[in-house]
């Protein structure tokens, strides 16, 4: 199964390598977000530094919803959508192999955005381990719910408006989690930064059970 | 000269009937009760009326989506064993899921209304209307789902699917805002708080619950019964495009 | 097992539409089957039903020894369906994509370059991306991809379609050397004299239905 799931991965990421989405399409317009951000807030050097943390976390948001429909887009056009049925490989691979190349690329995505936000916002990052940590727990968060919820939208015409839709509310306690952390990281609040931290990793775990589980399902009933 | 309906296309029955005429009479004496009979709150004044209406809508509209999500996993278990199997389990779900969607938002309106007497603002991020209006997002995108054509067995799967997922997450959900608002009340003053029940309003609040749910259940019942006219003017609408089909055939042949 | 397809009274329904209206069909194997009718009689359908992925309503339905009402995925692995559409990943190249393939049927590697080189298409544009070539280059790179899954059963719809004079002739041989090593071929198509060169057996459909059939070889 891992074999297969990497294939998957490896596709997606050189379908990404060729086209160069992330780095040439989302991840500008997310840094391009966090410029708009101090527009909303009027430069207040205080206001932003304070709302660093839960910022960022829009800012992927914003992004990784395109990189999610981007996934599901190669999968439909040119009728993919039936050889993705139709493929030999298990529907739980194709979870895990989607799941992998969606972290990928918004891991991508946010090492521009970390950098964003520094220079932006001006904070400084106390404590590395616990970003790096955050970052990557909540990037799985994203990922798995992300395809599972892209999978069960992934059939229909109206899936980019339905979307967004479905996922903001399931991906609502991740970005609560992700800012909380963050901003214990960047020395802005000093309280369970790894607590919420590894709430983003249980709910990444819950969601790669239910993933593996209905894949199958989901495909079918699209 | 106006035709009597056929009957086969009403969605009243004499069970349903005496239903609706004591959720009529309970919600006059709810309203008797409510507004004129209980007395007063010590601290709050009038404004705790609003809790009548506001807590049983509360307990509707996590009540129908529990209720939704248990149909949805007995519909997924029955389409299993039967092609055309729990039918009525998919429509159960999406009657609950509007009657459900409705009382959240009475819950939210009342919250603001109720906040805006007693906090003096409209909206406070409390764990209770965070969550809430969570609930609120996730019975629209259910909503959403199900007004896409499909045909009824598919169209049930999927979103039988999607409340069952959704299921999962709330207690996630719960958890997640739940402790983010205690980590923070610390801060603030305790505002939010709800006050203390007893005696008359006590009564009065566990009969506007006992009112509110007969509303909500004759609600239920109609909507149910509204889907399966719409799925049977469907399954009609089938029936003669195949019987065309077949003539098609027979009459070019 | 010799019948490959198995449909009784097959009614099919897609998007509140019957789009199959009570079919019988049997096809055994080794047969390549030209499907014929006009648009809408259920030519598309028919395929997607075999492959699985329309459920079936009413009737009986046996594809590969798979009961299609219990269980319409398992099939899968063994059919190759190619639609109207090419099912490409434009972005990558021609080699990785069909290597992609191949390794998600189990195949070897090579084996892409084997299935790009049967249907001519010259090694020169193996590293081309695929959204840079014509419409009958990425036909033939979509004939490629489905060849080296060594498909039971294949199911093509409308393939000689956007294939120049010397693509049609190459696909024609490669339909009669699956059905020789085994496979059963359904193609549908418009076209008139494909019957006499390659299928065994010309097969009708009207209004979701059997209309004609020239029988089974």
């Amino acid at each position: 199964m891992l074999r297969e799931a990497l294939l998957i991965a490896r596709k997606d990421l050189r379908v990404e390598w060729r086209s160069k989405v992330t780095l040439g399409h989302v991840a500008p317009l997310a840094l391009l977000i966090l410029v708009v951000f101090a527009f909303a807030f009027d430069a207040n050097a205080r206001l932003l530094e304070l709302g660093a943390g839960g910022l960022y976390w829009v800012a992927v948001l914003f992004g990784g919803t395109l990189l999610i429909q981007r996934a599901f887009d190669v999968e439909t056009e040119d009728g993919n959508f039936d050889a993705f049925r139709m493929s030999a490989i298990g529907a739980p691979s194709l979870f895990l192999g989607k799941s992998l190349g969606v972290f990928f690329q918004i891991v991508l995505l946010e090492l521009v955005l970390v950098p964003g936000v520094v220079l932006l916002y001006n904070v400084r990052i106390e404590n590395w381990v616990l970003l790096l940590a955050a970052a990557v727990g909540g990037t799985l968060a994203f990922s798995v719910c992300g395809v599972l919820w892209g999978a069960m939208a992934a059939g229909l015409r109206v899936r980019a408006t339905l979307l967004p839709l479905l996922l903001v509310p399931v991906l609502a306690p991740v970005l609560l989690a992700g800012s909380r952390a963050f901003e214990t990281a960047l020395g802005v609040r000093a309280e369970a930064g790894w607590t919420w931290t590894s709430l983003m990793f249980v709910i990444a775990a819950v969601h790669t059970a239910i993933g593996l589980g209905t894949f199958g399902f989901l495909l079918e009933e699209g | 000269m106006a035709q009597v309906p056929d009957t086969k296309y009403m969605t009243a029955t004499p069970a349903t009937r005496v239903l609706g005429a004591v959720a009529l009479v309970a919600v006059v004496l709810m309203v008797l009760l409510g507004l004129v009979v209980s007395p007063a709150d010590v601290v709050q004044g009038q404004a705790v009326r609003m809790l009548y209406l506001h807590v049983p809508s509360i307990w509707i509209a996590y009540g129908a989506f529990v209720l939704t999500s248990l149909s949805s996993a007995l519909f997924l278990m029955r389409s299993r064993r039967r092609h055309d199997g729990g039918r009525h389990y998919d429509r159960l779900a999406g009657s609950a899921a509007e009657v459900g969607v409705v009382f959240t938002g009475i819950t939210l309106a009342t919250g603001m209304l109720w906040g805006r007497v007693t906090w003096g603002t409209y909206w406070q991020w409390d764990a209770r209307l965070t969550t809430t209006v969570l609930l609120f997002v996730t019975y629209l995108g259910y909503l959403a789902l199900r007004r896409l054509p499909a045909d009824p067995m598919t169209r049930g799967r999927r979103t039988a699917a999607m409340a069952l997922i959704s299921f999962v997450n709330v207690p996630i959900v719960h958890y997640s805002v739940d402790w983010w608002r205690t980590l923070h009340q610390k801060a603030s003053l305790s505002v939010g708080r709800r006050p203390e029940i007893t005696g008359e309003m006590y009564w009065t609040l566990l009969y506007s619950t006992l009112a509110v749910t007969i509303v909500a259940s004759w609600l239920i019942v109609h909507r149910y019964r509204v889907i399966r006219l719409e799925e049977l003017r469907d399954e009609e609408a089938l029936e003669a495009l195949i019987a065309s089909r077949l003539k098609e055939d027979d009459v070019q042949a | 097992m010799s019948t490959v397809v198995n449909f009784h009274k097959v009614v099919a329904v897609a998007g509140g539409f019957p789009v199959l209206a009570g079919l019988d069909i049997e096809i055994a194997k080794g047969e390549i089957v030209h499907l014929r009718g006009s648009n809408g009689a259920g030519k598309t359908s028919f395929m997607r039903v075999c492959a699985g992925l329309i459920p079936i309503s009413e009737g009986d339905a046996n594809v590969l020894g798979f009961d299609m009402r219990d269980d319409r995925r398992s099939p899968r692995r063994h059919i190759g369906l190619l639609g109207h559409d090419n099912h490409l990943y434009k972005d990558l190249w021609v080699q990785e994509h069909v290597e992609f393939r191949a390794a998600a049927t189990g195949a070897e590697a090579g084996d892409a370059g084997a299935a790009l080189r049967r249907v001519g298409l010259s090694d020169r544009l193996w590293s081309v991306p695929i959204e840079r070539l014509s419409a009958g280059q990425r036909r033939r790179v979509a004939i490629a991809s489905m060849l080296v899954g060594r498909p039971q059963l294949w199911l093509l719809d409308e393939p000689h379609a956007a294939l120049d004079h010397e693509g049609r002739g190459l696909l024609d041989e490669i339909l009669v050397e699956a059905a020789s090593s085994g496979a059963t071929v359904v193609f549908a198509s418009h076209e008139r004299d494909l019957s006499k060169s390659v299928a065994t057996r010309v097969v009708t459909l009207r209004g979701g239905r059997l209309s004609e059939d020239s029988g089974a070889a």
